[in-house]
């Protein structure tokens, strides 16, 4: 799963080359990262969300949360993000406490975050401008990652003026865009109907290819978790409460599969209760 | 075309009710017979414009009013932000600002005296602290009204605070801000003009003042005229520049009582309009479809 994203073989032609040159983040390859809660209690503080959770997600692994609406799914994104800190227990990026928010992992936001006085492509450059890439760099870069999602051609559009689908693919361009190790995403196709997230979520597959970058990705539908997840986590009643492993994971074909039906059912029959 | 046609007619529309009322000495209750007319003012303000003094009294004031307000806007911009991202500076800044606040600017003119060591000064502090409440009031609503997720998404990037600053809060609050400094430029005037006429030595608001204090009310009234026109030129271009720098803000297709645009009047002239309509509204809708 951890390939380095110097190795893509299977990226389409004219499809981002420009994002394999190692230049800020050193000779390192960029891998997953592995995160780990143990006993970690999330929420605000007088309203926990999740108690004694202990999860850990291996390095270029494809983590799908499903539960109910206000199980606490945002609030275990946010404390991976670090913007949230734990209210007990102990989270974790390879054995390290996290401290705080950090380029490293990225977050996709459920709801439109693009800052609206910057166009697209601005949008993009900031992880990278952040990061210190060189001005013209930054925005070569950034097209590229925009030609990736498929909207090279409006790279200079304000983000009010395109659609909302295209603006999650925007996210998740400025997103990858800063070479995270972790992409946390939150609903982010929640608000696209069925034919735009069947589109995205495939999207989604083909451009994470070859970052190796481990993803944790919270939705409310079943089939969503189960198409992109290698595994997927159940939350519930204040906690966690399973995780199994998904058979043929990332693949179309794969719906009627009879361990991923019984998957399918056993899942939903959880969240039923 | 039409919209300029008809604001120059409501100005014109004014001038010719003055005229009218005062060349026939009016006196119903409220009495024009002394007020001079159009054609005087216009002598008197032609008289004016071709002497020295008008143009030195131009530029002081707008000199005064510029440095004051700039000023004002550096340090409201400055205040605001930081009365509404650090909880200590509001617990130190918000009582004491507070406080000052409902005083008149023009109120702080013994202040102004004993302060500074000119006039001058005096009337720059004046008119900036004038403009200062605005701008700050309105940063400090607009900082704290910010989408909190656009924070979160340059935090999640990476970036610190200074990055949040330049890259969320300040251009994120800009709308908000040039509110303020509208409302701010039209204060510095009402206060520039009032502290000159107390104090100053040259400008138009001292002009204006000598004239009144001579019975000369042509004079009078060609002041009140610059005030208005510098007034109007420069609240035109605070809101200029806040549209500018506001371009990115969504704004509806919709206009409250706009006309439709005019089609070719050659072609069939009545239902040219209609049809101009549901055309428009079609290539909208392309447009739109284009970009799903």
């Amino acid at each position: 799963m951890s390939t380095s994203s110097e190795t893509v073989p299977n990226t389409p032609p004219g499809a981002a080359p420009d994002t394999s040159p190692e230049t800020a983040s050193g000779a390192a390859p960029v891998r997953g990262t592995r995160l780990s809660l143990s006993g970690a209690s999330l929420g605000r503080p007088g309203a926990t969300a999740l108690d004694k959770v202990d999860l850990d997600i291996a390095p270029g692994e494809i983590l799908t949360v499903v539960g109910p609406s206000g199980c606490g799914k945002s609030t275990l994104l946010r404390t991976l993000a670090g913007l949230l800190p734990p209210l007990a227990g102990e989270i974790a990026q390879d054995g390290h406490p996290l401290t705080g928010p950090s380029a490293d992992r990225a977050l996709v936001f459920q709801e439109d975050a693009l800052l609206p006085w910057r166009t697209l492509r601005a949008n993009v450059e900031l992880p990278l401008a952040i990061r210190g890439v060189p001005r013209a760099e930054r925005r070569e870069q950034a097209q590229a990652w925009l030609e990736r999602v498929g909207l090279g051609s409006q790279a200079r559009q304000l983000p009010h003026r395109v659609s909302g689908g295209q603006r999650q693919r925007v996210q998740l361009a400025r997103a990858l865009a800063g070479r995270p190790r972790a992409v946390l995403m939150d609903e982010p196709f929640g608000a696209l109907d069925a034919q735009t997230r069947a589109g995205m979520q495939d999207l989604l597959v083909e451009v994470l290819q070859g970052t190796g970058a481990t993803v944790v990705f919270v939705t409310h539908d079943v089939d969503e978790a189960l198409f992109l997840g290698d595994r997927v986590a159940l939350l519930g009643a204040g906690g966690l409460v399973a995780v199994r492993d998904i058979p043929r994971p990332r693949e179309r074909g794969a719906h009627d599969d009879p361990a991923r039906v019984a998957l399918r059912r056993d899942v939903l029959t959880s969240l039923g209760t | 075309m039409r919209r300029y046609a008809l604001r120059v007619l409501s100005l014109v529309a004014a001038l010719g009710l003055w005229q009218a009322l005062t060349s026939l000495n009016v006196d119903l209750w409220l009495r024009f017979s002394q007020f001079p007319t159009v054609t005087d003012v216009a002598r008197a303000f032609a008289a004016r414009v071709s002497g020295p003094d008008y143009w030195t009294d131009l530029t002081d004031s707008l000199t005064r009013i510029l440095t004051g307000f700039l000023l004002a806007a550096v340090l409201g911009v400055a205040t605001g932000v930081l009365v509404a991202r650090s909880r200590l500076a509001e617990d130190l800044l918000g009582p004491v600002l507070e406080v000052i606040r409902p005083i008149p600017a023009i109120a702080l003119v013994p202040v102004a005296i004993l302060l500074f060591p000119s006039n001058e000064q005096g009337i720059v502090f004046i008119t900036c602290t004038a403009a200062f409440f605005p701008v700050l009031v309105s940063t400090r609503h607009s900082v704290r009204a910010l989408t909190p997720v656009w924070e979160e998404a340059v935090r999640t990037m990476g970036g610190g605070r200074w990055r949040i600053l330049g890259s969320v809060v300040l251009p994120g609050a800009l709308p908000g801000v040039f509110g303020g400094l509208s409302v701010g430029i039209g204060v510095s005037w009402i206060c520039v003009i009032s502290a000159e006429m107390i104090s100053g030595q040259y400008g138009v608001g001292y002009r204006t003042w000598q004239d009144y204090t001579v019975v000369d009310y042509p004079g009078v009234f060609v002041g009140m005229v610059t005030i208005g026109v510098l007034g109007w030129l420069t609240s035109t271009a605070v809101e200029l520049l806040g549209r500018r720098l506001t371009r990115w803000l969504p704004r509806t297709a919709y206009v409250p009582g706009a006309r439709p645009p005019r089609t070719n009047r050659s072609v069939k002239p009545a239902p040219a309009a209609p049809a101009a309509v549901p055309g428009g509204a079609r290539s909208e809708e392309a447009r739109d479809e284009h970009l799903v």
